[in-house]
């Protein structure tokens, strides 16, 4: 046991001095909430509006007034002249253009009829997709006030309710997604890195022939990144909490427990990998190539499984962040309790149970 | 074990290292041929071969690295095969790579491997004072071991495997790309450890160091051609120098170097 401590003590050295991984492994989870909570974002604000208006009347003030009003648009400009469009476009000066027709309000009142042309930017068709639904319910209101007393003899009214997230903020996706990524990172990527390392600068041998269990080394070598992780782990939680305002809806305990497992299943994989590679370089690409981007594209974090080809949905079940981020927008966003992630446990036990026994037939004491 | 290392009564020269008849195949390929030797107490031997003659492996035989395909082997009295762990509790190890963690500092290299050798802290504190002060390294006590010269890391590397007192100790090639004086030296510090009893099991290339050894043995394609003292074998090969005789055994090899 002194033996395990002597060790352990060893590796936090190896990590303490080493200033420059050491700001990664406790900034890095920091820099990416931040990030991911205000910079990097799906969410539409202030979308910068210009408007080419030939009628000034009534009916075309209020409609830009209402448009300008809204949280989500700005309007920045006004144009004249209809071949000014295409420049406002090129020059990125806006991403939406309304354009009334000629003699809006006169015509609206003679004809009935009246036409607004909106023109979007569809370089991000979700974006071009939900500005372009805005203006729309922003004309259909208007409309609705126009009609006053005479009413359309039938009306259905929608009454729209947004569960677990009904200020659609985009953190309440980001945050477990986020929180994969950073404990896989840490505890895969550096564990497997730092096991190679001895390999490369032959200080393993020198553990090997000794009398220490090389089952003791490896424990050693995981205990920092285990209390690393669990740091970071508390640090995303409260940053998400008490900076994005996301709150913890279901239960701590399980979300404490799920992470847990999950930073295990990431050690173990760690662990593989270190018997798989035998230089820090190969270590680094096989954790970032083939754990990390599957982490971010096919884990769910920034796109929908549901909306991937059937095959690349059974790709993402052997992903371990795929299940843990499942699990974490269950109890941090749906507000479940322990009993429903289950499935999720399980998945993630099995998983930790391979990747351990793999590892250790593949860990060869005897260096051969 | 205190006991054995000390006496002086025993008159009969006591084997260290045991070795029988030892074989390691990889597949097809034969790296260690049926090798024989033994290595008395207290004694510096030499383990010479070109590159790829099979030294390594033979040695990572000896260290329980790795199990021998055929053959017998005692290291410190255990059989190296069954009784692994105990013969890694009386060795030393230390090997052409550097074998001390850079960004400890002295203190903390020599407290780690003491540790993990089953010292106390008693002894462990004691005894670094005393090495400390034998090396002249009391001002480098603090200094994390990376900004030592090449020279200093070396020396201190050898007292680290030496620190727990091994009944044998095993250098794999220690002196590469270190600068004459420095060599000379390293070689000071050997023959202090083997006045002391320990064993001294060392592969070099560098055949004016086979010259300090007391005896010599040479491989050739997995085979050792010729184990006898610098002096006795120089007679026997009618050569001037270690260098010569190397050359005259080494010409037979019809393996390649790795």
């Amino acid at each position: 046991m002194k033996q395990f401590l002597t060790f352990v003590k060893k590796e936090f050295h190896h990590i303490f001095r080493d200033h420059r991984t050491m700001l990664i492994l406790i900034g890095m989870p920091i820099v990416e909430i931040i990030l991911f909570g205000f910079a990097i974002t799906t969410e539409v604000k202030d979308s910068k509006v210009a408007i080419l208006d030939t009628s000034h009347d009534v009916a075309t003030r209020h409609i830009i007034d209402e448009i300008n009003a809204n949280k989500y648009f700005n309007v920045v400009e006004y144009i004249h002249n209809s071949n000014d469009i295409q420049r406002v476009f090129q020059k990125g000066e806006a991403s939406m253009v309304v354009v009334f027709e000629d003699h809006f309000y006169e015509t609206l009142l003679h004809t009935g009829k009246a036409q607004i042309q909106v023109i979007a930017d569809a370089t991000d068709p979700n974006t071009a997709t939900t500005i372009t639904y805005y203006v729309n319910r922003i004309i259909s209101d208007y409309q609705q006030t126009l009609m006053g007393q005479n009413k359309a003899p039938y009306q259905i009214t929608p009454n729209i309710k947004l569960l677990f997230n009904p200020e659609m903020k985009g953190a309440y996706n980001f945050v477990p997604g986020v929180l994969g990524m950073i404990l896989m990172l840490i505890c895969a990527m550096m564990t497997s890195i730092a096991i190679v390392r001895e390999k490369e600068t032959g200080t393993m041998e020198i553990l090997l022939v000794s009398p220490i269990k090389p089952i003791m080394i490896i424990l050693a070598k995981m205990v920092p990144y285990f209390v690393i992780s669990c740091f970071n782990l508390a640090t995303v939680l409260l940053l998400s909490v008490y900076v994005l305002g996301v709150p913890v809806a279901g239960s701590l305990t399980g979300l404490i427990l799920i992470s847990l497992l999950f930073i295990i299943v990431s050690l173990s994989l760690g662990l593989l990998v270190s018997t798989l590679t035998h230089t820090q370089l190969a270590a680094m690409l096989v954790s970032g190539m083939v754990f990390l981007l599957p982490v971010i594209l096919l884990s769910g974090m920034i796109f929908p499984i549901e909306n991937m080809p059937m095959w690349m949905q059974r790709l993402s079940d052997i992903i371990p962040a795929k299940w843990y981020i499942e699990a974490v927008k269950a109890l941090m966003i749906e507000g479940l309790g322990i009993m429903n992630i289950l499935k999720e446990i399980g998945i993630l036990s099995l998983m930790t149970l391979v990747f351990t026994a793999i590892s250790l037939k593949k860990f060869n004491v005897r260096l051969d | 074990m205190e006991n054995l290392q000390h006496s002086e009564i025993i008159t009969q020269p006591e084997k260290v290292i045991e070795v029988n008849k030892l074989v390691k195949r990889f597949g097809h390929f034969t790296a260690v041929d049926h090798i024989s030797f033994d290595v008395e107490k207290g004694e510096i031997f030499g383990f010479l071969g070109a590159n790829g003659a099979g030294k390594t492996t033979a040695m990572r035989m000896l260290c329980g690295l790795s199990k021998p395909t055929e053959g017998k082997g005692k290291v410190a009295g255990f059989d190296i095969e069954h009784q692994s762990e105990q013969v890694k509790k009386s060795i030393g190890y230390m090997s052409q790579k550097f074998s001390l963690y850079n960004d400890l500092k002295v203190w903390e290299n020599i407290r780690l491997f003491a540790g993990i050798y089953g010292m106390n802290d008693k002894d462990i504190k004691e005894k670094t004072a005393l090495l400390l002060e034998q090396l002249h390294f009391e001002k480098e006590r603090n200094v994390l071991v990376k900004s030592l010269p090449l020279g200093m890391k070396q020396k201190l590397a050898f007292s680290v495997a030496i620190f727990h007192t091994p009944e044998v100790v095993f250098l794999d090639e220690p002196t590469g790309g270190v600068d004459p004086a420095t060599r000379r030296q390293f070689w000071e510090l050997i023959y202090e450890a083997a006045a002391k009893g320990i064993t001294v099991f060392v592969t070099t290339h560098y055949m004016d160091e086979a010259e300090y050894c007391n005896r010599v043995s040479i491989m050739v394609d997995g085979r050792i051609e010729a184990l006898d003292s610098p002096h006795n074998l120089k007679t026997e090969f009618e050569a001037h120098n270690m260098d010569e005789v190397f050359q005259q055994l080494a010409r037979k090899a019809t393996r390649k170097a790795d």
